[in-house]
């Protein structure tokens, strides 16, 4: 691994690429996904609203679509495209715009293989921004992934790092079945080591961050950070924190949180979307249904409040969970 | 009459708008008796559209359809004893049962599915025809819809979106008169009497034509597909027609005028003035006519005897087939 670290977004855009080259039938579809290809000097200009897709229109041009400002038609058409034979990558710029569009995921593309008895293959991936913290406001900060986690026949993904990044999206736009790749805005800069050539992390496998034997914290994307920065702090207590990034919700790697729970008997979850009906309160759940015998503690869950996202900058700090909130929790579990 | 069909295509149009009539009639008879599950939408009156369309296309050409997709099903080719046995629920269906009325599907025939949602074939169907545009393999994508489905965001941003794409897609409206209970007077107002002056502005052909006219929409379907499949982008055809249930069956169709649907299956059955006109022009005889009638009766009975002894799907298929793999 002799080469510099990278960036997620550029962990992003390498998967993409190695896909593209791969395989022909992989198409990339969405809004200034090329930058508004339509004149020589605007080409490739923008590659995505953060340069996410950048650089792949001149190697792909017949396979990097710009389209109009319509989820509903395009996200639709990634999906269509997709059950016939092609493997396209549908960009929804923000997750919180699948209000517009969610019937040709949630109805359509999840539905397809179950209603038509097993006969169709729908291999579309949707990558989506998640994430607070840049006071981008209620309609731009969401993590909104239980509501697709929700949803029999989709896959929900969400890397925490550049290395997970470029394996779990190859995975997902080799993988036959629609799948929702979630990217915490605030993770695009994060550099990491990550293979210069094409590799694929399995779906449904969790990555088990650091191991301690007193408590297990299961954390998500950009919170997968803080967990870490809460386990250093706590280790000096001689708390020792077991973290474990699902990376992808559904499915769910149920056993590797299980047996952790089963070694620590205390769980925190740790989301930076809600409590009610989220990814938090269903972990907490299942291991309470499945491993309750283990359990020395009540799980916790540290998740935003149940408002939208605030805009104000102190508003939103008070808003995100963060190292101290899990650190909290943590010792309560301890008492 | 003019056309450059041969009497054996004729037969073969003709056939499918039977099948059609005579599936679905019949569909409308076993549900009144309470033996057919769910609820189901019927094709009856259409025929010519569904059949007036993909008469022009093969199995790579993709269709979508909608709620009331029997006709579209049959018409695509679709095996009519698979269908009444999904309509049935059973194992031997379409779907093996897991779909039922609003969701039969034939990937192989190019039959997209019927669908539950009003407005969702479009953006498919848009993503079909830019797979064919990819491939460059002359096929083409076909949605259906309806005048209810003509307001639905879905259908103006597949229009745009065909159009900017440059696709091999044909929109075909079914303007049967009722989006559900309402009429196009209420729910359609386009400053015009055909919803296509619509599709015109987006920069694509657009044509109203007699969706009761088999000649009529299968002049107007062929054009618009030999245009898409020679890379000439999108077409809209807006058909006019009837259909002869109601909007579900058990329907009591409260909002329609006294005697319309008697009339429309006296004056301008579809079925009925094709034959009059391909057997007045002696392009077809009477005996043949009749022939594929009594053919296609026993075809569909046949089809409703084997549906009713099939078995349930075995249990296990609840579980299957969510995911390729999970």
């Amino acid at each position: 691994m002799a080469r510099k670290k990278i960036m997620f977004k550029d962990a992003i855009n390498e998967a993409m690429r190695l896909e593209m080259e791969r395989d022909e039938s992989v198409i990339i579809l969405g809004l200034d996904v090329a930058g508004s290809a339509g004149t020589e000097q605007e080409r490739d200009s923008w590659g995505g609203v953060l340069g996410v897709t950048k650089g792949l229109y001149p190697l792909f041009p017949d396979r990097v679509i710009d389209t109009p400002i319509s989820e509903s038609a395009y996200v639709g058409a990634a999906v269509g495209a997709s059950a016939c034979g092609m493997r396209a990558v549908g960009e929804l710029m923000f997750s919180d715009f699948m209000g517009v569009c969610f019937d040709q995921l949630y109805n359509q593309a999840a539905k397809f293989r179950y209603m038509f008895g097993g006969k169709a293959v729908t291999p579309v991936t949707i990558r989506t921004m998640i994430g607070a913290g840049f006071s981008a406001a209620a309609q731009h900060s969401q993590s909104p992934y239980s509501m697709f986690a929700h949803v029999p026949g989709l896959k929900s993904i969400i890397p925490s790092n550049p290395y997970d990044a470029k394996g779990l999206l190859a995975a997902s736009i080799e993988d036959d079945d629609p799948c929702v790749f979630f990217e915490h805005k605030a993770l695009y800069t994060m550099k990491g080591d990550v293979p210069e050539e094409h590799y694929t992390i399995p779906l449904g496998e969790a990555n088990v961050v650091q191991e301690g034997k007193d408590v297990t914290i299961v954390a998500l994307a950009r919170m997968v950070q803080f967990a870490e920065k809460a386990a250093k702090k706590l280790a000096k207590d001689g708390i020792e924190c077991t973290i474990i990034d699902p990376r992808t919700i559904s499915p769910m790697d149920w056993n590797t949180i299980y047996s952790s729970v089963e070694k620590t008997g205390r769980l925190v979850v740790v989301d930076e979307s809600y409590d009610l009906c989220g990814v938090a309160s269903d972990i907490c759940g299942h291991v309470s249904q499945n491993v309750f015998g283990a359990l020395k503690a009540a799980p916790q869950m540290v998740t935003a409040p149940f408002t939208p996202t605030p805009f104000a900058a102190n508003l939103e700090a008070a808003y995100l969970p963060d190292a101290k909130k899990i650190e909290a929790a943590v010792r309560k579990t301890m008492e | 009459m003019k056309t450059q069909l041969s009497k054996e295509d004729l037969l073969k149009a003709y056939r499918k708008m039977r099948e059609i009539r005579e599936f679905e009639d019949r569909v409308h008879v076993e549900f009144a008796k309470g033996t057919l599950p769910g609820f189901v939408h019927l094709y009856s009156g259409e025929e010519a559209v569904a059949v007036g369309v993909c008469e022009h296309l093969n199995d790579k050409d993709r269709i979508a359809s909608t709620h009331r997709g029997h006709g579209h099903c049959i018409a695509k080719g679709v095996e009519l004893e698979g269908m009444m046995a999904e309509i049935y629920g059973k194992k031997t269906g379409t779907c093996g049962g897991k779909g039922g009325s609003m969701h039969i599907a034939d990937l192989d025939k190019g039959m997209m599915g019927a669908n539950g949602i009003v407005g969702a074939g479009p953006p498919l169907i848009a993503g079909a025809s830019l797979a064919s545009k990819l491939r460059k393999d002359g096929s083409v994508g076909v949605v259906f819809f309806g005048d209810g489905a003509s307001n639905q965001g879905t259908n103006f941003e597949s229009m745009n979106l065909a159009v900017t794409l440059d696709l091999p897609m044909i929109f075909v409206l079914e303007n049967n008169g009722y989006a559900e209970s309402t009429s196009p007077k209420y729910s359609a107002k386009v400053g015009s009497e055909n919803i296509a002056d619509r599709a015109r502005g987006f920069g694509m052909p657009a044509v109203t034509v007699d969706g009761n006219d088999f000649f009529a929409v299968y002049e107007a379907a062929g054009e618009a597909i030999e245009r898409a499949r020679k890379g000439g982008g999108p077409t809209f055809i807006e058909c006019k027609t009837m259909r002869y249930f109601g909007h579900f069956e058990g329907d009591a169709q409260t909002y329609r005028p006294k005697d319309e649907v008697k009339n429309a299956r006296a004056n301008n059955c579809p079925l009925k003035r094709f034959a009059d006109a391909v057997t007045s022009a002696g392009l077809v005889e009477a005996a043949d006519i009749e022939a594929v009638d009594k053919e296609v009766l026993a075809q569909v009975d046949a089809a409703v005897k084997a549906a009713e002894t099939a078995p349930q799907p075995d249990l296990d298929a609840l579980m299957n087939d969510v995911y390729v793999s999970y």
